[in-house]
């Protein structure tokens, strides 16, 4: 039997199959403008990619921003819960997970069956999500995928003080033409969301071992700045941008 | 549990006409020579009532112009007139409404003098201030001491003294002496109304519940404007009766009561509908809440044959001016006597008070009653700090971990 978990997120849609505890493949593409489609899009493109045909499916859940688009999954469930039960397949170990995605951040601790026991997110502000770091790469005329290279470059990071992705952008900008150097000032733009997650992760009491997920994890400079200031080292699953996908999938064999 | 089908409550019609018959009586006061007073939510109105003085309640009011989605363009009046958008939202409101004459029944009465108690907030203050120069009449301030453990004899000393001060402010406005006889008779009914209010809010206790605090919400407006008078108890009485009836039917006020939750801090007037469904599609009934039961949480204080000299000290000990151990204590005896499976905090943006402590209310809970805790952020009345998808994103997810751990 397999089943299929699909995650509309707000800057990418991505789909995962497991058969029993075997994940048979998963697949990423920009949700575009709109979710229903994407979400045909995705579905399609990994039958193909893994040679699985649509009636193989038992059963298939939705997660994320677009969940309640995909109209033809089984259930719509919260990123929340499939993040949970995602980290948890790819390792029973986990306890906690921060989750950096397009436009939310989160923390989510898990009890040690796997189900979710609280989670805090980021509220009515994109300050310390993957929008943010698009600004701040904008701002900096570089590409989303440099910024964690740049960053490990930097001997001073600067200070970033402006919580508010907008007043930040500002700030970074009269710092270019201030002439800080760019890995100084990626570096304090690594920080400061730094900081903003960690404190969501200490609202909820996390605790070891805490697995990294969403796109924002390939940041190799933000997991660092993260590391500093949480004081202990992330366990990065070998798919975090899958992660939401993989867990509905998991939670589409439940159903 | 499964209740019969969804019954309206029909006691919701007479109370819309009580509404009604009470502020038109207060919109006609002056050709009727009755003075009007505003007064806070919280404050002592039984010395009013006793002076045939018409109390009114800008809360009251802002509450209704959350209701009727018209607190986005008042508060950004106030903002046009100085007032930052980080001030209370019923502040906001009223203050802009005394301007523009707007809202849903066009503005207050005119107030002839304010009542300004300290015990909901510090706000309050300032906005009374502000209105007693905008209106040019006389203010009385009631300051309670915030109660951090227990009520010390100094404060009440203090809090007994500014009574008499009271009554002679109220003397020497209406120019009338104080009915002590009238007043024992206001305390009574006071009384009388808080003990059958809580009694309705009790009835709630029974599984599945006849009634939600989307209800509580509605008919709090009652106890909040008409308390010292007959009207409440007799309301309330009828209340009871149609909830007891109910509970003997077996008829629920959503259709499949399977999960009970507690909601804490003020309701979001301009979404009860949206947030009564949001919590319904889940089965889910919000039972209770922290906010209509301050209006009978004093009652341990209050001496029947002595309301005036026991009035200092529950207006001064109600749930707002308690310390935070003390609010989370009276969060979980309603989490056990309600029976709840989780809590709802709404971290409300325009109110201070009621939001500050919430992060450590949350730990308590979640330490002592091992339920699950959801913290969302909004406001009251203004929508502006309100988002539908994330907070609909936090109550599914919530209502997911509450369904896990009732399995």
């Amino acid at each position: 039997m397999i089943y299929a978990g699909i995650d509309i997120g707000s800057i990418t849609a991505k789909a995962a199959f497991i058969k029993g505890n075997k994940l048979l493949g998963t697949r990423v593409i920009p949700s575009g403008y709109n979710p229903l489609n994407a979400g045909i899009k995705v579905f399609k493109g990994l039958l193909k990619k893994t040679k699985v045909l649509k009636s193989d499916i038992t059963a298939i859940v939705s997660t994320g921003y677009g969940r309640a688009s995909v109209d033809f999954a089984d259930k719509a469930m919260t990123e929340i819960i499939c993040h949970g039960a995602g980290a948890f397949f790819m390792n029973p170990e986990i306890r906690g997970i921060i989750d950096v995605g397009g436009q939310d951040s989160k923390a989510i601790l898990l009890d040690r069956k796997g189900h979710v026991d609280n989670f805090a997110m980021n509220d009515k502000c994109a300050a310390g999500t993957g929008r943010f770091f698009e600004v701040m790469a904008n701002a900096l005329g570089l590409k989303l995928n440099q910024l964690g290279d740049f960053s490990l470059k930097a001997d001073k990071p600067s200070k970033i003080s402006s919580i508010c992705t907008v007043f930040a952008e500002s700030e970074v900008i009269s710092m270019i033409a201030g002439q800080e150097k760019r890995e100084n000032i990626i570096a304090g733009i690594h920080e400061s969301a730094a900081a903003r997650i960690s404190s969501l992760s200490s609202k909820i009491g996390i605790k070891e071992p805490v697995m990294m997920t969403g796109g924002v994890a390939k940041n190799k400079g933000f997991l660092k700045a993260l590391e500093n200031r949480l004081g202990f080292e992330l366990i990065m699953g070998n798919l975090p941008q899958e992660n939401g996908a993989i867990g509905a999938a998991v939670l589409a064999s439940r159903l | 549990m499964q209740g019969k089908p969804q019954k309206k409550i029909k006691a919701a019609k007479k109370m819309r006409d009580l509404m009604t018959t009470y502020y038109l009586e207060a919109m006609s006061a002056g050709q009727n020579n009755k003075q009007i007073a505003w007064i806070t939510s919280g404050g002592p109105v039984e010395p009013l009532v006793a002076m045939d003085i018409i109390p009114v309640y800008p809360e009251n009011h802002g509450a209704m112009i959350g209701s009727s989605k018209m607190g986005e363009d008042l508060c950004i009046k106030a903002e046009d007139m100085g007032y930052s958008s980080d001030l209370c939202s019923y502040a906001r409101a009223d203050i802009a409404c005394s301007v523009v004459k707007g809202g849903p029944i066009g503005g207050l009465p005119r107030p002839d003098m304010l009542i300004c108690c300290n015990n909901i907030c510090g706000t309050v203050l300032k906005w009374y201030e502000v209105q007693a120069r905008f209106y040019k009449v006389p203010l009385f301030i009631l300051d309670t001491p915030f109660c951090h453990t227990g009520y010390s004899p100094e404060a009440a000393v203090y809090v007994r003294s500014q009574i008499d001060e009271y009554i002679g402010f109220l003397e020497k406005v209406t120019k009338k002496k104080f009915d002590y006889d009238k007043m024992a008779l206001a305390g009574k009914l006071s009384l009388e109304g808080q003990l059958l209010w809580q009694k309705v809010l009790n009835t709630t206790a029974h599984r599945p519940s006849p009634m939600s605090a989307f209800d509580a919400f509605f008919f709090l407006a009652l106890i909040v404007t008409l308390r010292g008078t007959q009207i409440p108890v007799d309301f309330y009485r009828e209340l009871i009766d149609e909830m007891e009836q109910r509970i003997r039917d077996g008829i629920s006020i959503i259709p499949d009561e399977q999960y009970r939750l507690l909601w804490d801090n003020l309701p979001l007037w301009y979404q009860l509908k949206w947030l009564s469904s949001e919590f319904s599609e889940h089965n889910a009934c919000l039972v209770a809440d922290t906010y209509t039961s301050a209006w009978c949480g004093a009652i341990k204080y209050t001496d029947e044959n002595n309301f005036l000299d026991s009035m200092a000290q529950a207006y001064t000990r109600i749930y707002l001016n308690i310390g935070v151990d003390q609010m989370a204590d009276q969060v979980l005896e309603m989490i056990k006597f309600y029976n709840v499976d989780g809590f709802v905090m709404h971290s409300n943006r325009s109110c201070k008070p009621y939001s500050f402590g919430q992060m450590d209310i949350m730990k308590i809970v979640r330490e002592r009653a091992e339920v699950p805790v959801l913290m969302i952020e909004a406001d009251m009345v203004d929508p502006r700090n309100f988002s539908k998808s994330q907070v609909e994103t936090r109550i599914d997810a919530f209502m997911e971990i509450v369904k896990q751990r009732n399995k």
